[in-house]
């Protein structure tokens, strides 16, 4: 059974911005909604890192744990998807995601806070896969297209993975093995830091 | 008896009240929610990528696969050998 994963390799991105502008693009995402944005850590100082976020799918997201009115589905691919028409717009998703992924519209009368809108993984909603009616309310269906996400395809120097979390991890591993690395590149420590390793970086904050 | 049979009423139409009223929860639990359709089944538009089945799992499985390794993986077209450092 395919799990779907995002990987984003930090000694790849150039932070082109490419990732952001096909989602906004595929999806017809209106303004003051970014599904996907391009993040730097330590702007400015040498060795800065550039990473490409948006919902990372979960296995026990946080989104579906606070939800009021339990709008959130987990698909039988791993991605967690909502429903438009039983969200209220509460906006506890957005408190409770790590990540900044839930977006609220508010480009409307007296600028009200409409309903969530999240990276979907390219696979749309509860309406018909491919339906006008999904299309309107999440964006392209690409996952039933029997294509990966857009923002993966349109990567420049292929930073971004998406697909089934052991394919994108394969790549990734091999990757780091060309680069001449291992563990310490991949995995928990390099993730959340080693106990003994000073993880600040030369230099100020930007 | 009907002085017996008034308070009889409204006491068994009070106790009674509650089994009419609707579920007012909105999500899963109430069973409001629409069920999505696996991503396998394929899309209902012309956009549907050639090579795979639609409606066949394992078809649509080997295609995000085939998909995710030709177009995300270099060292599947120029071998790469691993650096001895």
């Amino acid at each position: 059974m395919a799990r779907m994963k995002f990987i984003c390799d930090t000694e790849r991105c150039i932070e082109c911005n490419g990732c952001a502008t096909a989602c906004k693009a595929e999806h017809d995402i209106p303004w003051g909604v970014n599904r996907r944005r391009v993040v730097t850590l330590n702007d400015g100082v040498p060795g800065e890192k550039t990473i490409s976020v948006a919902c990372m799918h979960c296995s026990d997201a946080p989104c579906m744990a606070v939800c009021p009115v339990d709008c959130f589905y987990r698909t039988d691919e791993g991605v967690v998807l909502h429903d438009k028409d039983v969200c209220i717009g509460c906006g506890y998703c957005s408190y409770a995601c790590p990540f900044g992924a839930p977006q609220f519209p508010t480009n409307g009368t007296f600028g009200l806070r409409g309903k969530m809108d999240k990276c979907t993984f390219c696979s749309g909603g509860p309406e018909a896969n491919g339906s006008q009616a999904e299309y309107e309310k999440y964006g392209r269906n690409r996952l039933s297209e029997g294509k990966l996400p857009a923002c993966a395809e349109m990567c420049s120097t292929k930073a971004l993975l998406a697909g089934d979390g052991d394919v994108v991890a394969d790549i990734f591993r091999q990757r780091v093995l060309v680069r001449g690395k291992g563990s310490e590149v991949w995995g928990w420590g390099t993730a959340y830091g080693k106990p003994t390793a000073g993880n600040k970086p030369e230099g100020g904050k930007a | 008896m009907s002085k017996l049979l008034t308070p009889l009423v409204l006491g068994a139409a009070m106790a009674l009240a509650a089994c009419g009223e609707k579920p007012q929860s909105a999500g899963h639990a109430s069973g409001l929610t629409k069920h999505d359709a696996k991503a396998s089944q394929g899309a209902q538009n012309g956009f549907v990528a050639s090579g795979w089945t639609p409606g066949d799992d394992t078809s649509w499985q080997t295609q995000l696969r085939t998909r995710a390794q030709q177009g995300q993986n270099e060292y599947t077209r120029s071998a790469a050998v691993p650096s001895s450092k």
